[in-house]
């Protein structure tokens, strides 16, 4: 058996009266796609902030490579090897692709006593490493307000994969993405995943779930429902587990199965 | 996938893209209150040396607040206390100096210290209640004001401070913001007759105008710092990505807070910086001056296309709108318009920029 990446056993997260997470468990594996599904309210968001270091658990152990680790800030997370693509503050649109490319990590140039942003670097690997992804950039000083959903979803996970994320969160990457652009999302998943980092995908979307992942967490109500590997579950048992059972199989009955 | 060559990508032209910038709102509107001045006050002697000068120091004086104004305003922030802050750190340099006797150059140093602090609590207060600086930097525009008067009146039983110039006369730190560089060569054009001189007074045979003065140096070196740190480093970057998107920025480890902070503390330097020129000029401060300086500053920095709710910006556009701002105020006078006019003059520009700018902002950004 190989040592997960990153493993979170027993995860509580109180927000004062509110408990968020009710003991948590979930690891990712390298090379691996995890997702993790759950209503709304279920609490996925709040568990990847406690992993990338936003939040601090409760209660509960990580371990990254198998030792224990803590992060009081998202920094930390980041330098540690985990990587956040929050859905909707992935980039900034008013600034260039470049400049939310390396933003926080920015390339510098020194002259004499003073250093500047080295444009010319990190134009060159922006667009290569666009590129990578399938997208090629007009320019690379082009607004990323410019770019459409799923490209600037692209651009923050390319982000994320050159300053070498061992472990790669994506929160909701295809939730308001049309076809074509999930699709393209999708496939870039899968690219950075054969390249040996860990991802854990975040979806209400089973179709979207069973496209890329291996393995399948249900969250509901801050507890895991369960986890199942590929191949152990079918799109509907995972619907079923996700809506919670027997509620959903009448609901969906008097819908007439369109859901 | 797709190939190299996007076919949904039409070649942009590169007048155009030479053209669609920030700055071009401000670039057009300093074009077209040149072309108005120049056909209505050509004769007045504005485009002379004098008239030059005249409208140049103006300006100046504008484009130092609105350097501090402008990155604030990118970083996100407003300081409405700027105003209250000229006439603080006046009153501050003038007490230190004349009343209390401390060499000038150690009054002008505790004169920032001081600014720069209170600029530093704006941002501290800013960051860590997350309440808006309009409200926290409009506290302090009173509590300042309130402030410099009372300190002004209980030691000195008076609100303006004179003889300035009594005790400046051979201080370096003091030249810094009152002298004027060049003296000799502008005596030079006026000895070949480029120039007049006066001809009677005290002055007789000296040029008109006398030399460059310090403030327009320091208004000419904060444009050109302010441009290059917002363009050209990494510091700039977070500057724009604290204003344009401060949880996304703090999630990649930009640190928002810092940068907000130092930036609230610009703000208050480039204020201490015009306050320490107007009272090397005038020879006094007054514990009234400055009233309004912070929407001139805010004016000329969205004459020049900035966007008020931050993250978008630029430092070249923001010194153009100080230039139009100055041109506008004392060309009518050359024109000899009736004064009230000036307001009527710069609202409409201010429109008229500002709509330009939002299409402009919007080609550039892909907002809708
Ligand atoms: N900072 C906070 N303070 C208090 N309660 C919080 C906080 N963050 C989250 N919660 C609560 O924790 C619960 C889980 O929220 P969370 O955002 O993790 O859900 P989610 O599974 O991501 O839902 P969605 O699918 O809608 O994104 C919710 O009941 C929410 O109200
Ligand atoms: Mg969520």
């Amino acid at each position: 058996m190989t040592t997960p990446l990153i493993e979170l056993v027993d995860i509580e997260k109180h927000f004062g009266a509110v408990i968020a997470l009710a003991g948590v468990s979930v690891s990712v594996n390298p090379g691996e796609c995890h997702c993790l599904l759950g209503d709304n309210g279920a609490g996925k968001s709040t568990f990847i902030k406690t992993m990338s270091g936003v939040h601090q658990p409760t209660s509960g152990k990580i371990l990254m490579d198998g030792k224990e680790v803590r992060f009081s800030s998202p920094r930390q997370g980041m330098e540690a090897g985990i990587a956040t693509v929050y859905q909707d503050l992935a980039m900034i649109p008013l600034m260039s692709v470049t400049r939310n490319f390396w933003m926080g990590r920015e390339p510098q140039k020194k002259f004499g006593p003073f250093s500047s942003f080295d444009f010319k670097k990190a134009n060159e690997v922006t667009m290569a490493e666009m590129a990578k992804m399938g997208i090629n950039l007009r320019e690379p000083d082009q607004a990323v307000g410019t770019l459409s959903g799923g490209e600037r979803q692209t651009v923050a996970i390319a982000r994320a994969v050159y300053f070498g994320a061992k472990v790669l969160i994506l929160d909701e990457p295809t939730s308001a993405l049309g076809v074509r652009q999930t699709a393209n999302v999708l496939s870039t998943v899968d690219k950075v995943r054969k390249s040996g980092i860990g991802i854990i995908f975040i979806t209400h979307n089973v179709r979207h779930a069973m496209a890329v992942g291996d393995r399948f967490t249900v969250l509901n109500r801050g507890k895991t429902l369960g986890t199942a590997l590929r191949g152990e579950i079918t799109p509907d048992e995972l619907q079923d587990l996700m809506a919670g059972g027997q509620e959903m199989a009448s609901l969906e009955a008097s819908l007439g199965g369109t859901v | 996938m797709s190939e190299a060559i996007d076919e949904r990508v039409r070649k942009t032209s590169a007048l155009r893209k030479a053209l669609i910038r920030p700055e071009l709102g401000a670039i057009c509107g300093v074009i077209l209150v040149f072309m108005f001045f120049l056909s209505i006050a050509r004769d007045s002697g504005m485009f002379g040396p004098e008239g030059v000068m005249n409208w140049g120091i103006v300006s100046a004086q504008f484009a130092v607040i609105a350097v501090g104004a402008c990155l604030l305003m990118i970083a996100g922030e407003f300081d409405l206390s700027v105003g209250s802050m000229i006439g603080f750190s006046g009153i501050i340099i003038a007490l230190f100096s004349v009343t209390w006797g401390y060499p000038v150059w150690l009054a002008i140093i505790i004169a920032f210290v001081l600014a720069m602090a209170i600029g530093a609590l704006n941002g501290y207060l800013v960051v860590k209640t997350g309440l808006p600086s309009f409200i926290v930097t409009l506290a302090f525009l009173y509590i300042l004001r309130g402030m410099t008067i009372f300190i002004a009146i209980t030691s000195t039983n008076k609100t303006i401070i004179g003889g300035v110039r009594d005790v400046t006369a051979g201080d370096p730190v003091a030249w810094l913001f009152g002298g004027k560089i060049l003296v000799g060569f502008f005596q030079w054009l006026a000895d070949i007759g480029l120039i007049d001189k006066y001809v009677a007074g005290n002055k007789a045979g000296q040029s008109v105008v006398e030399g460059i003065p310090m403030l327009m140096i320091w208004a000419i070196a904060l444009v050109l710092f302010g441009h290059w740190l917002l363009t050209k480093t990494r510091f700039g970057n977070w500057i724009f990505a604290a204003g344009g998107d401060s949880q996304a920025a703090l999630y990649v480890g930009v640190p928002v807070n810092r940068v907000k902070i130092l930036m609230f503390m610009f703000s208050a330097f480039c204020a201490t910086v015009f306050a320490t020129c107007q009272v090397m000029e005038f020879g006094s401060a007054a514990a009234d001056r400055g009233v309004l300086k912070e929407f001139e500053a805010i004016i000329s920095v969205v004459i020049g296309g900035a966007l008020l709710t931050g993250g978008y910006g630029s430092v070249v556009g923001a010194a153009l709108g100080a230039l139009i701002f100055g041109v506008v105020q004392q060309g009518l006078f050359f024109a000899g318009v009736e004064s009230s006019l000036f307001r009527v003059f710069l609202g409409v520009i201010l429109l008229l920029a500002v709509i330009l700018n939002t299409y402009i902002r919007r080609m550039i950004t892909g907002e809708r």
